[in-house]
């Protein structure tokens, strides 16, 4: 089963912090890389395994290789989704009371 | 062929204490003083966000190295009552110009003086046909539910 892959990805928790890296979009090894305490070579054999799990697909983008979390991901994706209009609508309202506030 | 099952629109509302006019005009217009910087596809840091109130205009990010990356176009512009946007971000983060979901947002008057946002993304099913084995997984309990946890915590600490 796909899943139980995926658990298995996941239940290192270096591994964990490399894919919760790419929620907030696509990186290059380098980006995922800064701030986490292995090298790159060792990101580049995680992001395999996240890979070969389905957890994370990659492209080309130049020289270099970009890895986003798994297109096939939709009900991942609705829920990012759904959060995102959370914190965009809540952040719209408070832009709305500021200017609101400044007119009068 | 399997059956495609759908996944529901996106539906959000809020209420705001302003009118019709000055809350579209804070979306459309003042759209770069609110939308999140911390999401973006574009490879620099997010600068701002644009949408083009014209006919065939465009919605776009600008990254703080001063490159475009279209998020989508503007479909209907009916100020001060409705908006509708193409999302055209695929599941990959890349821009797809084949790709249209739209983002639809009601600006209805609620009282004097104040205002309340409906917002729609639909067309979800056509982000990818990867759909159906996903909804699979996610409805299973052992399934997506704690990579779904780790996906909400880690967008959740995003937004900080």
């Amino acid at each position: 089963m796909a899943y139980e892959r995926a658990f298995t990805a996941l239940a290192d928790p270096t591994r964990r912090r490399v894919f919760e890296k790419l929620s907030s979009g696509p990186k290059s090894v380098g980006a995922i890389a800064r701030g986490l305490p292995v090298s790159r070579p060792a990101v580049s054999q995680h992001l395999r395994v996240l890979k070969d799990a389905g957890l994370v697909a990659d492209r080309a983008e130049g020289t270099r290789r970009v890895y986003s979390i798994d297109p096939h991901g939709l009900g991942a994706l609705r829920k990012w989704l759904d959060q995102f209009w959370d914190a965009a609508l809540q952040a719209y309202a408070e832009e709305v009371a500021k200017s609101e506030k400044t007119r009068r | 062929m399997n059956e495609i099952v759908r996944p529901a629109p996106v539906r959000k509302s809020v209420r705001l204490g302003a009118p019709p006019d000055r809350a579209f005009e804070v979306f459309t217009a003042g759209i770069g003083r609110w939308w999140p910087k911390s999401h973006h596809i574009g490879a620099a840091d997010l600068d701002t966000l644009v949408i083009e109130l014209k006919a065939g205009g465009r919605w776009y990010e600008r990254g703080a190295d001063g490159a475009e990356c279209d998020v989508g176009k503007v479909l209907v512009r009916e100020p001060p009552a409705r908006l509708v946007l193409a999302w055209q971000i695929a599941a990959n983060w890349k821009f797809d110009p084949g790709l249209v979901t739209e983002v639809e947002v009601r600006f209805i008057a609620d009282g004097t003086g104040a205002t309340r946002v409906e917002l729609e993304h639909r067309n979800l099913e056509r982000f990818g046909e990867g759909a159906e084995p996903m909804r699979q997984a996610i409805d299973s309990q052992e399934g997506w539910t704690g990579i779904l946890q780790l996906f909400k915590q880690a967008a959740e600490q995003s937004e900080v």
